[in-house]
């Protein structure tokens, strides 16, 4: 579903489609192209091939080696990966996994990632795909490498592999101990003839249990350059003579220009004025300059407007549009509706989720630059090889005459899949015949990147006469798909994901729907085992036979003593757990909250956590994910919502949208599981799912109020 | 009308002409190409581009080229000299303090500003004076740790 709602909502090109008309499609031309890299040699990436996303399964056809690893003469070594870093931690990663394989120091390794000319296509840096894909596809290119060498010196040696051991970048013979270093063989002609091979699937990975590099927390290899301000992020990017745009927005959703008078702004000194169709922009010396001549025309605009359905009535209006017939079957098991027609208890509730947005502290930018016809674009995006992809498509040129790069960038938690700013900047330094940065206003980004889907999620419930759950049905409305399985063991089940006409613009987000999915079932959970006069604890072990969650849950249940501090409930604390599993890991919290009644106010004390995503690569990077996930979790669960009428977002900035703040930190305590008998899956976004239901079946212990909507602050207000 | 503004920026004479009302950040940015400085929000409710003026923390994006004149800037390029990090900057590579970093540089300044006036801060005072600055990757719990570190490090050497 995930991959979906990408489709539907996130690959339209907004000017594209009024001037080639939607759905315009050019044609990819395979292609290879080289590159020289460092010294020694060259590096050919072949488009069109497979890639650690693609290939989840064993189908996907391999890269060569060259397009995953250069040997350089000096030791060092460039590994390649079409991954980005925003602070997820790929690069270090990344730089573990190609260092483990290839036997050598991390400091060895040079990870050159997110490059359209130079990186393979990895995919996008989304759904906690590079560690269970990308990971391993480095692994495999690196310990590919490692054998070809190995095998050239045994070759050189007239000695079989089996005799030679590799370690810190230097293949010695066991026997006699004579030695090679990578860098000696780097220097011959052979190893370019090697490494034009494809990567192995053969080539032997080394477990769990003798890793040395990985498992260990490496920190990010560029973090130096962090601390001292000179890490260049996309909107950092200064090409010589470049200039800054600003771009004409709509006042509302679905307003189109009709008529806008420019002579003001083309009269002004420098200012280059671009008019085409709906897209208008202006270019200047400074970014100041540029808003000034915005300034000036943007009042002369006229607009067609159409009506907009406000965030008041945004869930009447989901459920109204939901879509319903042959596309919306649910998935069943059982009887359902017999089951509950049979319960002794039947309980039946909805559940809201707001709109939120991503609000990445580095808004969306890029600098484009087009040199004999060739663009290149420095981008905030998850990924360079789609943008560059969206980008050919938009300006209708050919995939050999775009390129995008994405510098380390300033987060994106799923929201920067789509490159508005690059086509803009493209569009803007094609007209000035020079390089143009435009960087989006945290008002730009509010309102024009897309949301978190809202959601409507209608429960059923149904126990027998012994309190067991024998009946689930769960409708969730426009949020996707993801985690809406239950994991609980019930006979009769009935799951169904509708999807709805979505008034705003919507697509990938940190665990996406299944924060949804998750607050209603796990709070629905707490309902039922309430109904049922069941501890909540007790309730899920009850219904759970997956013993990865029952692990995380009575991990979590000892380390806050759930029994115990369940005891001390008052009116004005309250304690809560939920857990959940998405994406192959699994995770499970509790949490204790304070609720001030006459402020409306409830203050997160504490949150303990348990996660576990098989073998844990990186522990430091890990606990920062897991920290991460715990307080952004915090800010949907309890004040983040868009506010929206007429086609207008209301609280377009920080003023009017509450994000979690230093106050807002609660003592937390993470534990992390490290299972090695299943392969390692991604952590930066499953830990925010247990947050919310946590949180609403706390305030529920110490007040009886059952908070049904995110954010709960909100809903705790409206019912006081 | 530009006016001839005349700004120390990391002990280095700086003479910008431009429109006194731009906001320091952008001249920072645009023409002094100090990218260390970071925009997030335009409005000063985020601390993204906080340096320091004559040592004390300021929030570039809201304030005017104007108000800097002939004062003293300090910018993440120049808490420290090439070969030694501020202990605060040390502090947030120990701790790992970092995700995506784009906040790191208005973090680590406003918290070198707060160890200058108040080095022995307790975990209220620091929160209460960090309150300003945005992480979103929420990396608040290691920069709190950071901070800490930092604290007791300037500690050691002021006793040394």
């Amino acid at each position: 579903m995930t991959e979906q709602i990408f489709t539907k909502e996130i690959i339209e090109s907004r000017y594209s489609e009024s001037i080639n008309g939607p759905g315009g499609q050019v044609k990819l031309s395979r292609r290879s192209f080289v590159q020289l890299l460092g010294t020694g040699l060259l590096i050919t990436v072949t488009q069109g091939v497979s890639l650690g996303q693609r290939s989840r399964g064993s189908s996907g056809r391999s890269i060569t080696v060259a397009a995953r690893v250069h040997i350089n003469s000096d030791g060092t070594i460039d590994v390649m990966t079409g991954k980005v870093e925003e602070g997820q931690g790929s690069r270090a990663q990344l730089t573990q996994a190609a260092a483990e394989e290839l036997r050598v120091d991390v400091d060895k390794i040079h990870l050159l990632m997110s490059d359209s000319d130079l990186t393979p296509d990895d995919g996008r840096t989304a759904g906690s795909r590079t560690t269970p894909s990308t990971v391993p596809a480095v692994r495999q290119g690196a310990a590919t490498a490692r054998e070809l060498l190995t095998r050239l010196a045994g070759t050189q040696w007239n000695l079989k592999p089996e005799t030679l051991d590799v370690r810190d970048g230097t293949i010695t013979h066991k026997t006699t101990r004579k030695k090679l270093t990578y860098a000696d063989l780097a220097k011959s002609k052979d190893v370019a003839v090697l490494f034009k091979n494809p990567v192995s699937s053969e080539a032997a990975l080394t477990p769990v249990e003798k890793w040395q590099t990985m498992g260990t927390s490496v920190p990010r290899p560029n973090n130096r350059d962090i601390v001292t301000g000179a890490h260049r992020y996309p909107s950092d990017i200064v090409q010589p003579n470049m200039l800054y745009g600003k771009i004409l927005r709509p006042p509302s959703y679905g307003a189109t220009l009709e008529s806008i008078d420019l002579s003001k702004a083309k009269s002004m000194k420098d200012v280059v004025v671009v008019h085409d169709g709906q897209f208008v922009g202006l270019a200047a010396p400074s970014s100041f300059r540029a808003a000034q001549a915005l300034e000036a025309v943007a009042g002369t605009a006229t607009w067609k407007t159409v009506p907009q359905p406000s965030s008041r009535e945004i869930f009447s209006y989901l459920k109204e549009h939901a879509s319903t017939g042959d596309r919306s079957r649910p998935r069943t098991k059982g009887s359902t509706d017999e089951a509950l027609a049979n319960a002794e208890k039947v309980l039946s509730e909805t559940y809201n989720v707001a709109y939120i947005q991503h609000t990445p502290m580095e808004p969306r930018a890029a600098v484009a630059e087009w040199n004999d016809g060739k663009l290149t674009v420095w981008a905030g995006v998850d990924g360079p090889h789609q943008v560059k992809g969206d980008l050919v498509r938009a300006l209708g040129v050919s995939s050999e005459q775009v390129r995008v790069i994405v510098p380390d960038m300033g987060s994106g938690f799923g929201g920067k899949h789509s490159g508005e700013a690059a086509e803009e900047a493209a569009r803007l330094a094609k007209a000035a015949g020079r390089p143009v940065s435009v960087r989006w206003t945290r008002a730009e980004e509010f309102t024009w990147a897309y949301f978190r889907p809202a959601a409507v999620i209608e429960c059923k419930g149904g126990l027998d006469n012994k309190g067991s759950l024998i009946a689930w049905d769960f409708t969730s409305i426009n949020p996707g798909s993801s985690a809406i399985d239950t994991p609980y063991n019930i006979a009769n089940t009935k799951i169904l994901s509708a999807g709805s006409d979505s008034p705003l613009r919507q697509g990938a987000y940190r665990c996406l729907a299944a924060t949804a999915n998750n607050f209603a079932r796990e709070s629905f959970m707490d309902e039922l085992a309430a109904a049922a006069g069941t501890d909540p604890l007790a309730f899920r072990l009850a219904h759970l036979d997956n013993e990865r969650i029952r692990t995380v849950l009575e991990t979590v249940a000892r380390h806050f003593d759930w029994p115990g501090r369940k005891k001390k409930v008052t009116p004005e604390t309250g304690v809560g757990l939920a857990c959940g599993t998405e994406k192959n890991s699994v995770v499970a919290a509790c949490v204790e909250v304070g609720i001030d009644r006459k402020r409306g106010e409830i203050k997160v004390h504490e949150v303990c956590e348990a996660f576990e995503c098989g073998p844990i690569q990186n522990p430091a990077n890990l606990t920062s994910q897991v920290q991460g996930c715990i307080i952004m979790g915090l800010g949907g669960a309890l004040r983040e919502a868009m506010e929206f009428e007429n086609g207008k977002i209301l609280n377009a900035g920080f003023a009017g949208y509450l994000v979690p703040r230093f106050k807002d930190v609660p003592k937390i305590d993470v534990h992390l599981i490290n299972n090695t008998n299943i392969p390692s899956a991604g952590g930066g976004e499953t830990p925010i799912i247990a947050i919310a239901p946590a949180i609403g079946n706390a305030v529920f212990a110490a007040t009886g109020i059952r908070l049904r909507s995110m954010p709960m602050i909100n809903a705790l207000r409206s019912q006081l | 009308m530009d006016a001839k503004i005349n700004l120390i920026v990391n002990d280095e004479k700086r003479t910008v002409v431009t429109d006194p009302e731009r906001p320091l950040l952008d001249v920072l940015r645009e023409e002094l190409h100090l990218t260390g400085t970071k925009y997030g929000c335009g409005e000063g409710r985020c601390g993204a581009c906080t340096v320091l003026i004559d040592g004390r923390r300021i929030l570039s994006c809201v304030t005017s080229v104007a108000m800097a004149d002939n004062k003293k800037i300090t910018t993440i390029e120049g808490l420290s000299d090439v070969d030694s990090l501020h202990p605060v900057q040390q502090a947030f590579l120990d701790e790992g303090a970092i995700q995506c970093g784009y906040c790191t540089s208005g973090m680590i300044l406003a918290a070198a500003a707060l160890l200058e006036e108040n080095p022995r801060p307790t975990d209220e005072q620091i929160a209460e004076w960090m309150n300003v600055n945005i992480c979103r990757c929420n990396g608040y719990t290691k920069i709190l740790k950071a901070i800490r570190r930092a604290a007791a490090q300037i500690k050691e050497v002021k006793v040394s």
